[in-house]
């Protein structure tokens, strides 16, 4: 892939009355990467949000839709990308997704209606964000849900296992507040948690070998985590047993744990405590106690996985939306970092405070300056 | 603050219809995949069609409500005291079919593939919604197959989680009985509920049932 033209790529980019950005057009030469720079406020992330509407869910900040259309006028907002991917059969399709002025969401596909996850076999994309800089340092509860967001673009049918077990274990729970619950009905409902709970682990730990058989393909020296899932019955099947026996044993202990849980009111086993365990390899250091530079060379280090993966997965690598991505790296980090952007041959749309951050990015980057006006955002240099 | 100075709002300000149609649009209201909206149109359209509609209705409604009941051996709603179904010499005693309500019973009838008996539970078991094996017929349903024994019980039951966790209930408790269980293979999608199902998917599933 390294040295053609990405093969899914975003070529131009238009949006209307969106965030801080009144209008813009951008034409992207071959689907070159982009890296954006400028003062705070500027809207360099909102540009980044834009292009990360364009896949199911709520975008890179997780906002609600209201949040989108632009101050003080709050009329129909739209976001247009002219997108190369291996599924579009004509090369390139006009993605679009916007509201009208009542809020009515809609997207297009070359003009045409159609449902928002329609955009999303083509728009395959990956981001990271300062959000996720303190991931080793906050609740597992976090952790949790990156990992299914990871696991969610290789299993569509992720999302609904979580709902289903958890339906099922609120349920349990319902019963085991009761004095003398119903033990063949407790049953039933810890077969159904092991089911869908066992299909949960299954996907997760699917995606942990895959992110792992990534990160050892990698040629350059980024940085790499060794990766592990805690709890049950994720460890049960990363130790290699079938699915039927981790589902069985996990339904075991379901069962023996039922006067604990009661007391507990609340399962104590089962995906929904799983972890995810992150080691510096190089210094056999946990993340958590990693430094601030450190910890976000591992996350980039697992998104670079990610997008690895990825691009085994679907034939082409996934558009990576990197927001303040190179401010905790030391130069040669930087360097490291851009080499191994160009290894993987995606496009990239970087952010930063200054262009000096960008100095070693590949030649071919287009380097643009955001800057906010009165009338709004406004991109610069071109 | 007072509303009830405002003019045309609230309650004194004059309604643009009497309280029989206000009643009846209320009541259509609470029909399933109606709002108030569809009902005012709904009732509109009964009024002008006093005669051949509205009247011929409202005599089917009352006799409906007077004989309506469930039927006291399946639980399937029906005009008699036992319904269609259980009354019919030809159907096959050895094979049940347990479905979560009636909705669910004539879309299987309407696919015409199974000749055996049914059995209505009125819902599926939900702690959170405080149904439980009580609340549904599921002690009939036991008492039921203790005694005619069937061969076969089919659990058609909606793929929600409920609706398996039902199942594997059932399941459990017709294994202490000694009778064989199958439910509706794969292809009732998840969270997929059989009345909404076409007859060919719901015939599918229900020609690879398979055992639990
Ligand atoms: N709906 C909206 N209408 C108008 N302006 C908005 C809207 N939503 C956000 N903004 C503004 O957009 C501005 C730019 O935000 P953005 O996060 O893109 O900046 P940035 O360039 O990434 O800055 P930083 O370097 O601090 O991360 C903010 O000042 C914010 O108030
Ligand atoms: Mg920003
Ligand atoms: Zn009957």
């Amino acid at each position: 892939m390294a040295g053609g033209a990405p093969a899914r790529a975003a070529l131009r980019l238009r949006l209307a009355r969106f965030r801080s950005w009144s209008a813009l057009q951008l034409e992207i030469p071959a689907g070159a990467s982009v890296a954006l720079t400028g003062p705070n406020g500027a809207g360099k992330t909102n540009l980044l949000e834009a292009l990360s509407l364009l896949a199911p869910g709520r975008g890179l900040r997780g906002a609600s839709p209201e949040e989108f259309a632009r101050r003080p006028e709050r009329a129909g907002w739209a976001v247009e990308v002219l997108w190369r991917a291996p599924e579009i059969e004509a090369d390139s399709a006009e993605l679009r997704v916007g509201a009208d002025s009542e809020g009515r969401r809609v997207a297009r596909l070359d003009g045409r209606e159609v449902g928002r996850s329609a955009l999303g076999a083509p728009a395959r994309l990956v981001w990271l964000t300062p959000a996720l800089d303190r991931l080793f340092l906050e609740s597992p509860g976090d952790r949790r849900r990156f990992w299914d967001r990871l696991t969610l673009a290789f299993v569509p049918e992720h999302g609904e296992r979580a709902l289903a077990y958890e339906r099922a274990m609120r349920e349990r729970n319902r019963l085991l507040e009761e004095a003398s619950p119903d033990s063949r009905w407790l049953g039933a409902l810890e077969e159904e948690m092991a089911r869908a709970g066992t299909a949960l682990s299954l996907a997760r730990v699917e995606t942990l070998r895959r992110l792992s058989a990534a990160a050892e393909e990698a040629s350059e020296d980024f940085p790499a985590a060794r990766l592990s899932l805690t709890g049950l019955p994720e460890e049960a099947l990363a130790e290699g047993f079938a699915p039927e026996e981790a589902e069985a044993a996990f339904r075991r202990r379901l069962a023996e744990g039922r006067p604990r849980d009661a007391a507990a009111r609340r399962a104590l086993i089962g995906p929904h405590r799983m972890d995810l365990e992150a080691v510096y390899a190089a210094k056999e250091t946990p993340a958590a106690l990693c430094s601030t530079g450190e910890q976000k060379a591992l996350l980039v280090g697992m998104i670079l996985a990610h997008a690895r993966a990825l691009a085994e997965f679907d034939d082409a690598p996934p558009v990576l939306l990197l927001d303040e991505i190179s401010a905790h790296f030391d130069a040669g980090r930087r360097a490291a970092l851009f080499q191994a952007l160009a290894d993987l041959g995606a496009q990239v749309w970087m952010t930063g405070a200054e262009a000096r951050l960008f100095e070693s990015a590949p030649p071919e980057t287009l380097r643009l300056t955001v800057r906010e006006t009165l009338e709004g955002s406004v991109l610069e240099g071109a | 603050m007072d509303s009830s100075r405002r003019p045309n709002s609230g309650p004194n300000a004059a309604s643009p219809m009497g309280p029989e149609l206000a009643r009846l649009i209320e009541l259509l209201a609470r029909l399933p995949g109606l709002g108030p909206r569809s009902a005012r149109r709904a009732a509109l359209h009964l009024a002008k069609r006093r005669e051949a509609l509205l009247a011929p209705l409202a005599e089917a409604m009352a006799l409906a409500a007077e004989k309506i009941r469930p039927c006291s051996i399946c639980g399937h709603i029906d005009t008699a005291e036992i319904c269609s179904i259980c009354a019919d010499p030809q159907r096959d005693d050895g094979a049940l079919c347990v479905v979560e309500d009636s909705a669910d019973l004539w879309a299987i009838e309407r696919m015409g593939a199974f000749q055996g008996r049914y059995h209505v539970l009125g819902g599926c078991l939900s702690a959170l919604d405080g149904v439980g094996p009580e609340e549904l017929r599921i002690p009939q349903l036991l008492a039921r197959a203790a005694e005619a024994k069937p061969r076969e019980v089919v659990l058609a039951l909606n793929a929600t989680v409920d609706g398996r966790a039902t199942a594997h209930y059932l399941a459990e408790a017709f294994a202490d009985l000694g009778i064989r269980t199958s439910v509706l293979a794969q292809g009732v999608p998840m969270g997929g509920e059989l009345e909404h199902l076409d007859e060919g998917t719901i015939a599918a599933a229900f020609m690879a049932r398979r055992g639990l």
